[in-house]
């Protein structure tokens, strides 16, 4: 089977500054891919340049068995579909209009929209739960509520790959958990994700698959048990880090906070086996 | 029995009825389900053409010279339907109604459509509400061609042909100015505009300070904007540019939505940014250029006119440009008219436009401000 998304040997410049240097991944049909990284490794770029913002000097961005180069504007919009972070466009279109946006690549008619593509953008505001404020004004509303609009039209649009640039990142602790279930959801359905995010906790808890970046390059990829651990995090933030499992659950937690934690529990273990003694 | 029978054939009756009804409804795309009616804003539309039509009827009647309704209106029937019988009317009264107030009315319709629209476009393009058409530098090259046009008599054609040629000039180097690696970031457009008209107008600057003081009156009258040598020669060469040029970026309506989010939001949507926002911008500035050429510098309408649209329709430039067209042409008619019949001596329109433009947008900004700028 070929991988929905592949991407190989990519390489980007602005002006001299190498921003990509040999990138290469794969994210297979119905997978929700983490992209991880510390700030400034070249994560936006990346996104940018597979979605044909930008144009790259060297490599090949293949989505679907289909090469970008040879995709036009029109053609990739059915193909993958962006969640850019959440902003606040000049003029103030009702929520229901800007999910309705994401039909675009599909409106046939010059004025009319059909009722069809009105039903879908009514069921992404429903599957997302934002049917309250359909309508209100897109630009009044408050930042996570407005990552989450963008979330139901990147789903308006019916793409086999959607691409999300930090979705959570506005977003207050139930509306984090939220979106990745519905990341989850839609990727069940067969949707490919990549999401970029900066939380370790968060890709390791939901994604399938996590590719991390460090300096431009990939550094590792594979499952988040074998990705997320505390020799790869020391890579990217030094000491920074530690690892604990609790039972089943893996939680990345700040490195003092878990070695006091530790010391405390062999404390406790300690008084435990005097007493016993 | 039978009044149930009556019943009956009633009920099926209005259930025929309401079903032609909807039907009709939806086939036009204005079906109300899942939330998106957009009846009430076809009847808006509907309205302000109304009132359009209505303001073009009542201004034909207004004028410095004394002619009754009904006999402006035998004129006009005598002119446009087939049995029209010329011989019956006063010749004096048909030049004055038919040669000079009908065309300029024409004028001021069409001036005000286009302007309008132009700045709906421009500020959807360039994702800023408070952008006006003159923003990437045509008045100032349309003043600089009407200046030079004026000085130098023998060189140009004519003062509207060389007027047009360098308001289209001053957009072409603004936006060549600005098109760098194969974009063109709005800053670095906006910015260039600003330049290349701060060049134009130091250049009209030259000319004034050097002109004779006849050309210098007319250079600054024509700066100042008027409808006053409106002529049918003038009706039917912006006829067939504005309207067409309407037409396209009214079609373009939905995709200018998708532009106002941003470049790369429009190309992950399917709208590619540099050839859309192009053919925009090309398309406003063919018809502002050729609106400034024709009467010269008109300001406020293209700036107020889609602030005003959005008030009443919101942002949906589907619905925007057209509402903003023919706002802009009542707007700009009914400032007209009062410009050539309040005093006896005519009243340059811009100076019209912005004393009640202005403070109707600044109490619109006052009671429904957050409608515009969110």
């Amino acid at each position: 089977m070929t991988p929905m998304l592949a991407v190989r040997d990519l390489h980007f410049n602005y002006d001299r500054t190498p921003i990509l240097r040999g990138v290469s991944f794969e994210v297979e049909e119905g997978e929700l891919c983490g992209l991880f990284g510390p700030n400034g490794c070249g994560k936006t770029t990346l996104f940018k340049c597979c979605l044909n913002f930008l144009k790259f000097h060297k490599g090949t961005v293949t989505m679907d068995g289909k090469d970008i180069k040879d995709l036009g504007v029109e053609s990739m919009a059915k193909i993958v579909a962006y969640v850019p972070q959440e902003h606040r466009p000049p003029f103030p279109y009702l929520t229901r209009e800007v999910v309705l946006m994401g039909r675009t690549p599909r409106i046939k008619g010059i004025f009319k929209i059909s009722k069809a593509d009105k039903k879908k953008a009514s069921d992404a505001l429903d599957l997302l739960g934002l049917t309250d404020i359909a309508d209100r004004p897109y630009n009044q509303l408050s930042g996570g509520q407005r990552q989450m609009v963008l979330m139901a039209r990147a789903i308006a649009q019916e793409t086999p790959l959607m691409f999300l640039d930090e979705p959570t990142s506005a977003l207050d602790f139930s509306n984090q958990i939220r979106i990745w279930r519905i990341m989850q959801m839609v990727a069940k359905r067969g949707v490919t994700i990549l999401a970029c995010s900066h939380d370790p906790n968060h890709v390791s808890w939901f994604c399938d698959k996590v590719v991390v970046m460090k300096n431009n390059c990939i550094l590792k990829e594979g499952s988040p048990h074998n990705v997320i651990t505390e020799a790869v995090l020391d890579e990217i933030y030094r000491d920074v880090c530690a690892v604990r499992n609790i039972g089943e659950a893996r939680m990345v937690l700040p490195r003092d906070v878990a070695l006091k934690n530790d010391a405390r529990h062999e404390k406790q273990i300690g008084t435990e086996r005097t007493l016993f003694d | 029995m039978i009044m149930a029978k009556y019943k009956k054939i009633s009920g099926e009756l209005s259930m025929a009825e309401l079903t032609g009804k909807t039907d009709l409804w939806e086939r036009l795309g204005f079906d109300q389900e899942f939330g998106y009616s957009e009846i009430h804003k076809m009847l808006i539309l509907l309205a302000l053409l109304a009132l359009l039509i209505v303001s073009v009827g009542v201004a034909i009647t207004f004028g410095a010279y004394n002619i009754s309704v009904l006999e402006v209106y035998g004129i006009v029937m005598a002119h446009v339907s087939p049995f029209g019988d010329l011989s019956a009317v006063t010749r004096l009264h048909n030049t004055i109604v038919w040669e000079l107030r009908i065309p300029r009315v024409l004028l001021a319709v069409l001036v005000g459509t286009a302007l309008a629209t132009a700045g709906s476009v421009f500020q959807g393009c360039f994702r800023n509400p408070l952008v006006e058409p003159f923003i990437l530098g045509v008045s100032s090259g349309a003043a600089f061609g009407a200046a030079l046009g004026i000085v130098f008599v023998d060189f140009f054609l004519s003062i509207q042909f060389s007027a047009f040629l360098f308001g289209s000039l001053a957009v072409a180097m603004a936006y060549f100015l600005a098109h760098v690696r194969n974009e063109t970031p709005i800053v670095t457009l906006i910015l260039a505009g600003v330049v290349i008209g701060s060049i134009f107008e130091a250049m009209v600057s030259i000319l004034k300070y050097t002109a004779s003081d006849a050309a210098l009156r007319e250079i600054v009258f024509w700066l100042m904007g008027g409808f006053y040598y409106a002529t049918w020669n003038d009706v039917y060469l912006l006829v067939p540019i504005i309207i067409p040029s309407f037409l396209i970026m009214w079609a373009l309506g939905w995709k200018l939505n998708i532009l106002s989010m941003g470049d790369d939001e429009a190309r992950a949507l399917g709208v590619n940014p540099e050839k859309y926002k192009l053919l925009l911008i090309v398309l406003a500035t063919l018809v502002t250029s050729l609106a400034v050429s024709t009467v010269g510098i008109i300001a406020w309408v293209g700036l107020m006119m889609p602030h005003a649209t959005r008030m009443i329709l919101g942002p949906d430039h589907r619905y925007v440009i057209p509402a903003a067209a023919m706002l802009g042409g009542s707007y700009l008619l009914v400032c007209d008219t009062l410009a050539r019949t309040l005093t006896s001596a005519e009243i340059p329109v811009g100076i019209i436009t912005s004393i009640l433009g202005a403070p109707y947008l600044f109490y619109l900004l006052r009671t429904r401000g957050s409608a515009i700028l969110g």
